[in-house]
C-alpha cells in the first residue's frame, strides 16, 4: 500500500455556536481517488476548505504530506505559522471550484502560468511550456489566448484544472466541479478528471456524480451533519452501505 | 372580412412631428443667442484674451496648476489604496485608523486644510527626527509643499473609499483561487484583486483628477503661483479682470479634455478580458 498523503484527525469546525464539522476523521493515501457525497449542509465543502486552509480549525488536525497544516512543532509546542508559511503549506494542494473562479482579466494561457510564474518562480518559458502541455491535455489547444468570459462553462473549468495543475500539487481538491454547468457540459470535464486520476494524482472530489464515483473513485465518504457516516470502497458505499441514511442518500440521487 | 386591411404598402407614410422637441430647442437657441451676444458687445476686448492666452506669468502658472495636480493626486492615490487596504485588513487598529484618517480628513473643507499646512509653523517651530535632522517649518512648509500635502493628504481620504468601494467589488472567490494557488496577501493584493478593481475604480479616480484640477486654485490662497493666482496678479495690475479670468477658464477646459481623453485610454486597458467596454450600447 502506497503511503499516506492526507491525514485529518478529530477535524472540528464551528460557526458561532452551530458546529459544521464533528470530528472528522479521514486518511487519503497516495494516488486514492476519494468522492465525498451527502445532503447539502452536511459539511463536505467546508471540509474540503479546511484541507486547503482556506478556513481555520477549531479542533483536530490535518496532515498533508506529513506536513502539520497551520502550525510548526518545536518540541513540545505547537507554533501557529505566520501567512506567508501558510501560503507556501497550501502549493502542494490544488483546488478547483464549483464557480470556476478563474482570474477574469488573464488569458486561460496567463491563468495557468500566474502561479508558477509569481509564486513557484519558475523560468517563465518553461512555465509557459507547461501550460501549454496541461492546457493541450485538456483538450483546449486552441483556446489558449482566450480569456474567461470567451470560454463555455466546460472550457472554465478544464482551465481551472489546468490551473491547478501547474502549481505541480501532490493534491487536487474539487467542489462539486461540475454542479454550475450546463448537462450536456459535464460529461467534457469529468472526462478530464478521470483522466487526472488514471494518471495517478490524488484527488478528494465532493460530487453528486455517482456515475463518476463508481467509475473513478476508489473510496466514498458520506457525510451528514458534519459527520462523516460511512466510509470505504466506492462499490461497497454506493451499493451496500452499511448506514441506513448512506442507503437512502444514494437511493435518492440515484432517482 | 377582406385581407385589404393587411396591406399598406400603397399608402403614404407621414413622420411624426415632434412638436415639443422643437419648441424646447429653440428656446434653448435664442437663449445662447442671447448669451453671445452678451459677451459678445459686453466690455471685453477679446484681443486681450487673445494676447495673454501664452503670456509666461500664464504659462508658467498653466505648469504649476498641472505639477500641482500631479503631485497632489500622487499623494492622494497612494495614501488612497494604503488606507483602503488598511480599511479591510483584519487587523482592528488598521482598519480604525483607515477609518480615522477618512472621518478626520474628510470632514474639514480643503481650504482650510490648506490654510492649517501652511501656518503650521506656528504650532511647530522646528520638524523632523529630534536628535538627528531638524528644520525649521517655515523653510520646509513653502506654498508648493503645503499645497501638495493639504490636498493630496484630503484627496486620499476621497480615494481610499473609491479604492475601498473597488475591492469589495472583486468576487470573494478570486481571493481564494489566489490563495489556492499559494498567493500572499501582498501579491493577491497586487496580481489578481486590484487590476480587477481598476474597472470600479477608475470612472470615479477620473472624476477626482479633474476635480483636482480646479481644487488647485485655492491654492492660491497661500500664494502658490498656481495659473488663477498669476491670473490675478496680472489683473491686479491690468484691471482687465474678466479677460484673465476668461484666459484661467481656457486653460483649465484645455486641461480637463485632455484628461477625459487620457482617461478613456487607461480605462480601455484596464477593460481586458470583460465582454463590454462600455457599460451602454
Ligand atoms: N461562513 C459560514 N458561516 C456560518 N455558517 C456556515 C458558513 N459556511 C458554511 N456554514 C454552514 O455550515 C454547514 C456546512 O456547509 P457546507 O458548505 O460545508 O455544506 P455542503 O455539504 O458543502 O453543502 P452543499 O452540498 O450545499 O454545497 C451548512 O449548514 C452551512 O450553513
Ligand atoms: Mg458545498
Amino acid at each position: 500500500m502506497s503511503e499516506i498523503l492526507v491525514k485529518a484527525i478529530d477535524v472540528t469546525k464551528r460557526y458561532a455556536n452551530f458546529t459544521a464539522l464533528d470530528r472528522v476523521n479521514l486518511e487519503i493515501r497516495k494516488g486514492e481517488v476519494c468522492c465525498i457525497i451527502g445532503p447539502s449542509g452536511s459539511g463536505k465543502s467546508t471540509f474540503l476548505r479546511c484541507i486547503n486552509m482556506l478556513e481555520r480549525i477549531d479542533g483536530g488536525a490535518i496532515w498533508v504530506g506529513g506536513e502539520l497544516l497551520g502550525y510548526r512543532r518545536q518540541g513540545d509546542e505547537l507554533h501557529e505559522l505566520r501567512d506567508a508559511e501558510i501560503a507556501r503549506q497550501r502549493r502542494h494542494t490544488g483546488m478547483v471550484f464549483q464557480r470556476f473562479n478563474l482570474f477574469p482579466h488573464l488569458t486561460a494561457l496567463e491563468n495557468v502560468t500566474e502561479g508558477p510564474i509569481h509564486v513557484l518562480k519558475e523560468d517563465r518559458k518553461a512555465a509557459v511550456a507547461h501550460a501549454r502541455d496541461l492546457l493541450a491535455r485538456v483538450g483546449l489547444a486552441d483556446k489558449m489566448d482566450h480569456y474567461p468570459s470567451e470560454l463555455s462553462g466546460g472550457q472554465q473549468q478544464r482551465v481551472a484544472i489546468a490551473r491547478a495543475m501547474g502549481m505541480r500539487p501532490d493534491l487536487i481538491l474539487f467542489d462539486e466541479p461540475t454542479s454550475a454547468l450546463d448537462p450536456e457540459l459535464v460529461s467534457e470535464v469529468l472526462d478530464v478528471m478521470k483522466d487526472l486520476a488514471e494518471s495517478g494524482m490524488t484527488m478528494v472530489v465532493v460530487t453528486h456524480e455517482m456515475g463518476f464515483a463508481r467509475g473513478v473513485a476508489d473510496t466514498v465518504a458520506f457525510m451528514e451533519s458534519g459527520r462523516i457516516e460511512e466510509i470505504g470502497p466506492a462499490e461497497k458505499v454506493l451499493s451496500n452501505p452499511d448506514s441506513a441514511r448512506c442507503a437512502a442518500f444514494v437511493r435518492a440521487v440515484h432517482k | 372580412m377582406s385581407e385589404d386591411i393587411y396591406r399598406t404598402s400603397h399608402l403614404k407614410l407621414r413622420p411624426r412631428r415632434h412638436w415639443g422637441r422643437m419648441v424646447a430647442a429653440g428656446i434653448v437657441l435664442l437663449l445662447l443667442a442671447a448669451l453671445v451676444r452678451a459677451f459678445a458687445t459686453g466690455k471685453i476686448e477679446w484681443s486681450y484674451v487673445g494676447e495673454f492666452l501664452f503670456a509666461p506669468a500664464i504659462l508658467e502658472g498653466l505648469v504649476n496648476t498641472i505639477l500641482m495636480t500631479f503631485s497632489a493626486m500622487l499623494i492622494g492615490i497612494v495614501l488612497g489604496v494604503l488606507f483602503a487596504i488598511m480599511r479591510i485588513s483584519e487587523n482592528p487598529v488598521l482598519s480604525w485608523i483607515a477609518t480615522g484618517y477618512v472621518w478626520i480628513f474628510r470632514g474639514a473643507p480643503a481650504l482650510l486644510q490648506l490654510l492649517l499646512w501652511f501656518n503650521l509653523a506656528l504650532v511647530f517651530p522646528k520638524i523632523g527626527i529630534p536628535g538627528l535632522m531638524e528644520w525649521r517649518t517655515v523653510d520646509v512648509m513653502t506654498p508648493f509643499v503645503a499645497a501638495m500635502l493639504a490636498l493630496g493628504i484630503q484627496q486620499g481620504a476621497y480615494t481610499s473609499e473609491v479604492v475601498r468601494g473597488g475591492l469589495l467589488s472583486v468576487d470573494s472567490g478570486q481571493y481564494e483561487a489566489a490563495r489556492a494557488i499559494g498567493m500572499g496577501q501582498l501579491m493577491m493584493l497586487r496580481r489578481i484583486v486590484l487590476p480587477q478593481a481598476m474597472r470600479v475604480i477608475l470612472p470615479p479616480i477620473g472624476n477626482e483628477v479633474i476635480g483636482m484640477v480646479k481644487i488647485t486654485s485655492l491654492a492660491s490662497v497661500i500664494q502658490y503661483s498656481e495659473i488663477l493666482h498669476n491670473a490675478q496678479i496680472v489683473y491686479y495690475a491690468n484691471t482687465r479682470v474678466l479677460e484673465l479670468l476668461l484666459v484661467a477658464s481656457f486653460w483649465y477646459l484645455a486641461v480637463v479634455s485632455i484628461l477625459s481623453v487620457l482617461q478613456m485610454y487607461v480605462e480601455r486597458h484596464f477593460a481586458r478580458g470583460t465582454k463590454r467596454p462600455k457599460a451602454t450600447g
